[in-house]
């Protein structure tokens, strides 16, 4: 059975809003979202922006980057700098946590998070 | 069917034996029930006292309830078993639940052990267990300011400590014998650790019996068999442990003497469908006090359970105290002595530090030994006596750490055979490490913890496992060089001369030309310190902004709630009635809490990203400029108030600190530069702890370098006495040249110094005799950076494009974060205390 889901797509900023090769926050729908301008490979990213650490609104405000042979994209919590997959949103640090992450859409010079 | 295991205890080896049992009983044979007496599931009790320092009852959770679930483990909390019925194999609970079982663990624990002295009941008399112990206390101690712990040994010097940080004026040590440790460490080492200890605060009272503790209520005092007396109002009693084996003696199991339920090389109980683990068991005829052999005894359990064989054989009891502050580590046989074996002592009571090993007398093996002050090459020490490995010709070598030569502690890993146990926690060998860095390339130390469990537990092995990476990787004829990260095969020195040479400023040139991947958080902020160092241009812009850390991205050091504070700078500390006013109107403006901060400087908290930029139009119109808190950078130069109005001045010290602040202000460098100036020997300012610092003599000033406080606190070595100010700026001038040249990242010029050969002396004859040659192009790039320097808040402040970038949110920037919460402290607010 395929378990179709709707996105609906929401208008979070325009590129110019989310400096290259880092992040910056959006507020949709209520909830917080961090949006990553991966400008060096020309890729979007969104995560929840809540560090599951200790709880902060923080990982729009870290730095991104990568890891490991696949060149795994990931973002550092600013706090204590544990590391997390933009793509999977699982911690590269040896955590069990996993973060959410969103589906981007760039059109127009408009970036779009897609929710359920 | 399935069997059913009944679990008594959910402690730490509780858990762990829950653990092993599921990863081993891979045909789901077994169900199993935990009864737990305390509120929450397992949580680890040794780093119970870092829950003062910080860490969360979450932080310190074995494994959160969730798991327990996930792995069908049936877990009922706040409910002890009270009785066994051993003929019809069921237990009870408190709340009156009957469980059968087809075999009992018990894994009870122990409890502190309470000496019965009249007046153990009042108010502000702890033991240290628990975490609601730990609750108790800490609401206790925001009223106490002396307090006392019973008890001298391992357990007693922790909870003293945690009194120390609970923040009390007075802590007292009550030892009944005649030394401190005396279970662990011989005599002379108690010795150096009480010299030790008192140095920290600590006041420690040796043959001392407390025969009643006074007070109406609450502990007001104790009263000493000889006849002294101490006011107190808080106590912590850590006298030893009695193991919790009530249960288990109602219900007819045999139990020794003096405590614990006694059992045999399998553990089991004189019940043989009852098992005893961790430390509730007497083993060997002893309680075994500490997690690694607890883990084992979990482990021997399990095997046995799932029809493997394996037995308890009497365990190494080798210890370290995590004492922070010092260091005391004991280990084999730490008390065996002539005849028996040869001991080879050495003591610096200067630096306090005493170190014994014991050696066999054919001088072959180590037996044991003790560390006092200095516990580095525990580890190695320990391996060694383990291994039984055959001793080079010198053995204090081994002790003392290498002197010059190149047998360091890391070659010595690799001589370790492959069953060396290098985590006993969580018995993990060095083949066993040794195979994922070969096999399966895992070269991080975080990638060891993940897939071995090693270092996990009680963390003493992280060294020795990171040493073991390195050397395994060198030996697989990966050359070790210390390489930024996995994005640039550089040094920071070599990066350092490459983009000075290029002329790189910014962080994608530096990438694209010389490194590789897209960056990541340790070389980002590396890489945009050099640039920083080199030119001294404004940090935000070229699109730098982003590899910036966090603190230095938003010119603010970012809180525990999200929020930033904000640190003008007051140069020399010396600041004019119209400043503090303005201070103060902001701060009321924004409600920001304010501290005078150890720097003589005064710190604003709880600043909203997006008031930022206005917080800093008024202070900077006010003249302030950015005090670089959050920067790698210089912080401040602290004074004294010198001679113009202090009766022994002998220099103007406040007016020489503001020209040193004033030259340095902005410099980026490896890790952040702390100077003072005191006007004359007496040291007010505090010079002599600094990275650079200057003391006023009849003739002129003394300058001192590469000391600090912190962590591990250093003097200042004198560089150079009666110079003349100018002079004075040439030598620091070049000094910091030097250092920002050469240091790694992240280094303080203190280590930086201990790395340098030759030390000290060849610092001076590259500063002052300039054998590199280097002197007058340092000073020239100096100058260069001292004339580019600009205040970045009044950039940011001026530039609307750079404003923009401090919101919180991108779409909606005038909403703060609703996140950032705030809770009322006296006459101000504090950031929310976090999850
Ligand atoms: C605010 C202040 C505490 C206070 O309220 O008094 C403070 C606050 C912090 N210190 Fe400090 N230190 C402050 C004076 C000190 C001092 C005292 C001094 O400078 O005379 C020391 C010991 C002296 C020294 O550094 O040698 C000190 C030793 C440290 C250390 C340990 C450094 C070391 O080499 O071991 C750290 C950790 C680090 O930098 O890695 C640290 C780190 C920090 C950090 C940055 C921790 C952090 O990452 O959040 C704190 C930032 C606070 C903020 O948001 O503004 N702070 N810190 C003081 C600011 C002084 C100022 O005006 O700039
Ligand atoms: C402050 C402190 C520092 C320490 N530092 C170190 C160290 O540095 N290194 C080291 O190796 N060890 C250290 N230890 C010792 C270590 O914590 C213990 O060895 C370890 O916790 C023992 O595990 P356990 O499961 O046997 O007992 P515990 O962790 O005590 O767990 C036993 C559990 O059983 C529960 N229980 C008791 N009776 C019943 C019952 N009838 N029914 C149900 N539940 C019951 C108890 O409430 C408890 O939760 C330290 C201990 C303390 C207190
Ligand atoms: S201000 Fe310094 S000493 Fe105080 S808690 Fe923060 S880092 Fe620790
Ligand atoms: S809050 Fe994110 S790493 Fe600690």
């Amino acid at each position: 059975m395929v378990l179709e889901q709707t996105i609906t797509w929401h208008l979070a900023c325009n590129t110019e809003d989310i400096p290259a090769d880092g992040g910056a926050c959006a507020l949709i729908e209520g909830e917080q979202v961090a949006i990553y301008n991966f400008a060096r490979r020309g890729e979007w990213y969104a995560t929840q922006n809540l560090c599951p650490h200790r709880q902060q609104m923080a990982l729009s405000r870290g730095m991104i980057g990568s890891t490991g042979a696949e060149a795994e994209p990931k973002v550092a919590c600013p706090f204590h700098k544990k590391t997390f997959s933009l793509k999977s949103g699982e911690c590269l640090s040896g955590d069990d946590y996993v973060i959410k992450t969103y589906p981007v859409k760039v059109e127009n010079g408009q970036v779009f998070i897609g929710m359920e | 069917m399935k069997k059913k295991i009944v679990v008594v205890g959910n402690g730490m080896v509780g858990y762990k034996f829950c653990e092993k049992l599921i990863a081993k009983d891979i045909a789901k044979n077994f169900e199993i029930i935990v009864f737990g007496e305390e509120i929450r599931p397992a949580y680890d009790r040794v780093h119970l006292s870092e829950y003062f320092a910080g860490k969360t009852v979450e932080d310190l959770t074995m494994a959160p309830s969730s798991w327990y679930a996930e792995n069908n483990i049936n877990l009922i909390l706040s409910d002890p078993i009270v009785d066994i019925d051993r003929d019809a194999k069921t237990v009870r609970s408190h709340h009156g639940i009957v469980e059968g079982y087809d075999y009992l663990v018990m894994a009870t624990g122990s409890g502190a052990f309470v000496p019965p002295i009249p007046g153990v009941e009042k108010d502000g008399v702890f033991v240290y267990r628990t975490i609601e112990d730990l609750d108790l206390m800490q609401n206790h101690a925001k009223k106490a300011t002396k307090g006392a712990v019973i008890g001298g040994g391992l357990l007693g010097l922790e909870a003293a400590k945690a009194l120390l940080d609970l923040g009390l004026k007075e802590v007292h040590v009550i030892e009944f014998a005649s030394r401190l440790m005396p279970r662990q460490i011989d005599e002379a080492g108690s010795r150096v650790l009480q010299t030790k200890l008192e140095t920290l605060g600590l006041q420690i009272h040796l043959n001392k019996n407390t025969q009643e503790i006074v007070g109406d209520g609450i502990i007001e005092a104790m009263q000493f068999a000889d006849g002294s007396r101490l006011d107190v109002d808080m106590l912590v009693i850590s006298a030893g442990i009695k193991p919790r084996d009530e249960v288990a003696r109602v219900a007819g199991l045999e139990v020794g003497i003096r405590g614990g339920i006694v059992v045999d090389n399998a553990l089991q109980t004189s019940d043989p469908n009852i098992f005893a683990i961790g430390e509730c068991a007497l083993a060997h005829h002893m309680i075994y006090g500490l997690v690694a052999p607890g883990y084992e005894m979990a482990e021997v359990v399990a095997t046995k359970i799932v029809g493997g064989e394996k037995e308890f054989m009497p365990f190494d009891m080798s210890t370290k105290l995590k004492l922070i502050g010092v260091d005391v580590a004991s280990f084999g046989d730490a008390f065996i002595e002539e005849p028996n074996a040869q001991t080879i002592v050495f003591e610096n009571s200067a630096k306090g530090i005493y170190k014994r090993i014991n050696i066999s007398n054919d001088g072959k093996y180590l037996l044991g030994g003790v560390l006092v002050g200095d516990a580095e090459q525990y580890n190695m020490l320990l391996q060694n006596t383990k291994n039984k490995t055959i001793l080079p010709p010198d053995p204090e070598d081994l002790m003392l750490g290498a002197r010059g030569g190149s047998e360091g502690g890391a070659s010595g890993v690799m001589a370790l055979p492959d069953e060396a146990l290098i985590c006993s926690c969580e018995a993990v060998t060095k083949g066993a490490i040794c195979h994922e860095i070969v096999e399966n390339k895992v070269t991080t130390l975080d990638g060891i913890k993940k897939c071995t469990k090693a270092g996990t537990g009680c963390g003493g092995c992280v060294p020795m496992v990171k040493d073991l990476i390195n050397e395994t990787m060198k030996s697989q004829g990966v050359f070790v060089r210390n390489i930024l990260c996995e994005h640039f095969d550089y040094t920071r020195q070599e990066l350092f001369d490459l983009v000075k040479i290029k002329g790189y400023k910014t962080y994608n040139e530096v990438l694209d030309n010389l490194g590789k991947g897209d960056g990541c958080e340790v070389c980002k902020p590396a890489v945009a310190s050099i640039i920083a160092s080199l030119w001294n241009e404004m940090i935000l812009e070229k699109g730098n902004a982003t590899v910036q850390d966090s603190n230095d991205r938003f010119l603010a050091n970012i809180q525990k709630n999200g929020t930033y504070s904000v640190v003008p700078r007051i140069p020399g500390g010396e600041i004019t009635p119209e400043k503090l006013i303005v201070i103060g109107q902001v701060a009321l403006k924004y409600n920001l809490y304010t501290k005078i901060t150890g720097g003589q400087r005064i710190d604003l908290f709880g600043a909203h990203v997006s008031d930022l930029p206005e917080i800093w139009e008024e202070l900077v119109n006010a003249g302030f400029e950015s005090g670089h808190a959050y920067g790698k950078s210089l912080r401040t130069v602290k004074s004294c108030v010198g001679s113009t109005w202090c009766r022994f001045g002998v220099q103007d010290a406040v007016s020489f600190a503001i020209e040193v602040e004033e030259r340095y202000r902005g410099l980026r460098s490896p890790h952040k530069l702390k100077s003072a100036v005191s006007g004359c020997t007496r040291e007010c300012a505090e010079a002599q702890s600094k990275d650079f610092g200057i003391i006023a003599t009849e003739k002129g000033w003394n300058l001192y370098v590469c000391g600090n406080g912190g962590v591990k606190p250093r003097h200042a070595e004198l560089l150079a006495t009666d110079i003349d100010s100018e002079t004075c700026l040439k030598y620091i001038d070049r000094f910091l040249m030097f250092y920002i040249k050469t240091a790694e990242p992240l280094t303080r010029t203190a280590p930086w110094l201990d790395k340098m050969e030759g030390g000290i002396n060849y610092l001076k004859s590259v500063v002052i005799d300039d054998v590199l040659g280097m002197g007058e192009t340092w000073d020239a790039e100096m100058n260069l950076l001292v004339e580019a320097y600009k205040c970045e808040w009044k950039e940011v402040v001026d530039n609307p494009e750079l404003r923009k970038r401090f919101t919180h949110f991108v779409n909606a920037p005038k909403v703060k974060d609703p996140n950032a919460k705030f809770e009322p402290m006296r006459e101000m607010v504090k950031a929310a205390e976090w999850k």
